[in-house]
């Protein structure tokens, strides 16, 4: 009962003062609208970052050759390419945690066609290469089975290949000649734009891998076999089982203690790197801005401290009157604790503007966190409490005789 | 007749430095119910001591002080409030008001920390005690434009409004002038005539003329300790 009275007397109190309640409360508004602003950034680059390799495939398993080892040398990477069209076959009819299997066979040559000609990469893939890589055909359409099963000389076209042989036409149907071999353009992929690694994910050809094998690489062997698993969550299980299965077309006995002669990697393990470093920059932004919150209660003590010495008569009258110490104590803990809420609340409108402003100026991305602006209102609630306690015990235990003769 | 008030030597002493200022000195003093006593003394004489001992400002370096029958001595704090708040309305000199407050929240202020009395109706109280000091048009006014007077009315339906044992006014004149002083001391003569215990410090002997009883401090002890006549009293 007395609880709200109090509450209410704090009400009143802090109406009274408005233009120093908001002077004390203006640290607590900053603070908290800097927390805010600040995780919403971080979180906006973490967020892109993540957005852009899972454009990459997050789901991806790589397949390369092992390292062979000539008399105790171990040579380099994929020195003793054993990767091979049986591979494949085996994970494509046994693998049950993948969504996509495709052999990469990658070379480079000249590209004549169109207007001019143009060097680029000739990827020889399987039909899922597309599913794998969330890629998709603007125009035309991807190659099917029988393409592939009869190494017909068809192609796909990167845009930025598309723009520079067919600036002013649709290449969709065209023939172009790579290394002097003719190739029907059937589509064109949509724009991609820059890789992570900064190179131009649209410079690129794609073609039946059977077609890049026979007529312009002329190897037998597969440099990379890329899958993608049915999602992230199986990525463990699906790249486990891309093992055994390479294991068991490679005739590897386990007692034997034969070790791989292939590598199998995830892109998760990029992304938890990336996803890591993002994350230090949000706690890093977030606490520096957490600093400021605290300056700003350091504020609310202040001027607290400075109500209660101003403010000594009232609280000698209203002991006079009856009230106890806890009396006093409440109500001014009440006081510094609604003050700094309210703080925190015009802080989380002035964060969303800056967001929006942050937003609107530099363009840079920003993702809004519920949690944080949770955490940041609590958060001045705890300092309200915190720095509220002090001048709260000054005003409870102040003499009734002395501050009754308070001039 | 019911004692509201009785002090047994009650004492106060302050150490200042190797010397022990007795400011109240072994008083003993008896109020009964319906009194009007006006307590004088030059300044120094230990008056407003005893005073914020009787008001449970202060408590008592020895002796015992029974108020409404209750030993009040070795009471909590908290007790103390209660009973500050219950027993006990204070008139002050500098009437005490809270600024930028209204009348009606002034005179309600002592309810709001009452634990005793369920009280229903806080402002039909204050009202009614703003009515009894004839302040009920102005009860919507902050103390900045009320008088001086109507100040220490607003001070009386305060002290009035939890119905204390005893009202003690200290100096409620000295910021007055004449003519309001003279109302002031009309309202406290009416109120005892009502019944109310009153318990006035001052040190104008015009003011303690008014009321039945004078005691005087000196030095920390009563000196003097008469009952006036009713002729006086008409004076």
């Amino acid at each position: 009962m007395i609880g709200w009275k109090l509450i209410k007397i704090s009400f009143e109190s802090i109406g009274k003062n408005k233009l120093r309640s908001f002077l004390t409360i203006l640290g607590i508004i900053i603070g908290v609208s800097a927390v805010i602003i600040m995780i919403s950034i971080g979180l906006g680059a973490q967020r892109e970052i993540e957005a852009r390799i899972a454009s990459l495939g997050t789901n991806l398993i790589l397949v390369t050759p092992g390292t062979s080892s000539s008399g105790g040398v171990r040579q380099a990477a994929g020195s003793f390419s054993r990767l091979t069209i049986e591979d494949f076959d085996l994970l494509k009819k046994e693998a049950t945690y993948l969504e996509g299997v495709s052999p990469v066979i990658m070379t480079r040559g000249q590209v004549i066609g169109g207007v001019g000609n143009w060097n680029t990469i000739i990827s020889g893939v399987s039909m899922d290469y597309l599913t794998i890589r969330f890629w998709d055909v603007e125009s035309g359409y991807s190659f099917t089975e029988s393409d592939i099963k009869g190494k017909k000389k068809v192609c796909i076209l990167g845009k930025t290949v598309a723009i520079n042989l067919f600036p002013d036409s649709d290449p969709v149907g065209q023939k172009i000649r790579i290394r002097n071999v003719p190739f029907r353009v059937i589509g064109v992929l949509t724009e991609k734009g820059q890789s992570v690694g900064g190179s131009d994910s649209d410079d690129i050809i794609i073609a039946p891998y059977t077609t890049v094998k026979t007529r312009l690489s002329g190897r037998n062997f597969i440099p990379q076999i890329m899958c993608s698993a049915i999602n992230s969550d199986f990525i463990d299980l699906a790249q486990e089982e891309v093992r055994e299965l390479m294991r068991l077309s490679h005739n590897l006995d386990p007692y034997a203690g034969d070790q791989d002669n292939f590598t199998v990697r995830n892109q998760s393990e990029i992304t938890e790197a990336q996803t890591e470093s993002t994350q230090i920059m949000t706690t890093l932004l977030a606490s520096i801005a957490g600093v400021s919150l605290l300056v700003g209660g350091i504020g609310i003590m202040n001027i607290m401290l400075v109500s209660v010495t101003e403010r000594t008569r009232e609280i000698g009258i209203r002991v006079a009157l009856g009230a106890r110490e806890s009396d006093i104590l409440t109500q001014f803990l009440v006081e510094a604790v609604v003050l700094s809420l309210f703080g925190g609340l015009l802080g989380i409108i002035l964060g969303f503007g800056g967001i929006y402003l942050v937003e609107a100026i530099s363009g840079m991305a920003t993702a809004v966190d519920t949690d944080a602006i949770l955490l940041a209102f609590s958060f001045s609630g705890v300092i309200g409490v915190l720095f509220g306690f002090l001048p709260a015990r000054k005003a409870a235990s102040l003499n009734p005789i002395d501050a009754l003769q308070f001039q | 007749m019911n004692e509201v008030i009785r002090t047994e030597r009650i004492s106060k002493y302050y150490q200042t430095g190797s010397f022990e200022v007795k400011a109240v000195d072994k008083v003993d003093l008896r109020v009964e119910e319906g009194e009007f006593l006006a307590i004088i003394g030059a300044s120094g004489s230990g008056k407003s001591t005893f005073l914020n001992l009787i008001g449970c400002l202060d408590v008592p370096t020895e002796g015992e002080y029974y108020l409404d029958g209750v030993l009040v001595n070795g009471l909590s704090k908290n007790k103390l409030a209660d009973i500050r708040n219950q027993k006990i309305g204070f008139v002050f000199q500098g009437y005490n008001l809270l600024s930028r407050t209204t009348a009606l929240d002034n005179v309600e202020l002592p309810l709001i920390y009452n634990r005793r009395d369920k009280i229903k109706n806080p402002k039909g109280l204050a009202i009614e005690a703003l009515k009894k000091v004839g302040l009920e048009d102005r009860m919507y006014h902050d103390p900045s434009e009320l008088s001086g007077g109507q100040q220490q009315r607003v001070a009386v339906a305060r002290a009035l409004v939890n119905n204390p044992a005893i009202i003690l006014a200290d100096e409620p004149t000295g910021n007055l002038d004449s003519k309001t002083s003279e109302e002031i001391i009309e309202l406290f003569k009416s109120l005892n005539r009502q019944g109310v215990t009153i318990m006035l410090i001052t040190h104008e002997t015009d003011v303690a003329v008014h009321a039945q009883r004078v005691v005087e401090f000196k030095d920390g002890i009563i000196i003097r300790d008469e009952k006036q006549g009713k002729k006086q009293i008409a004076l």
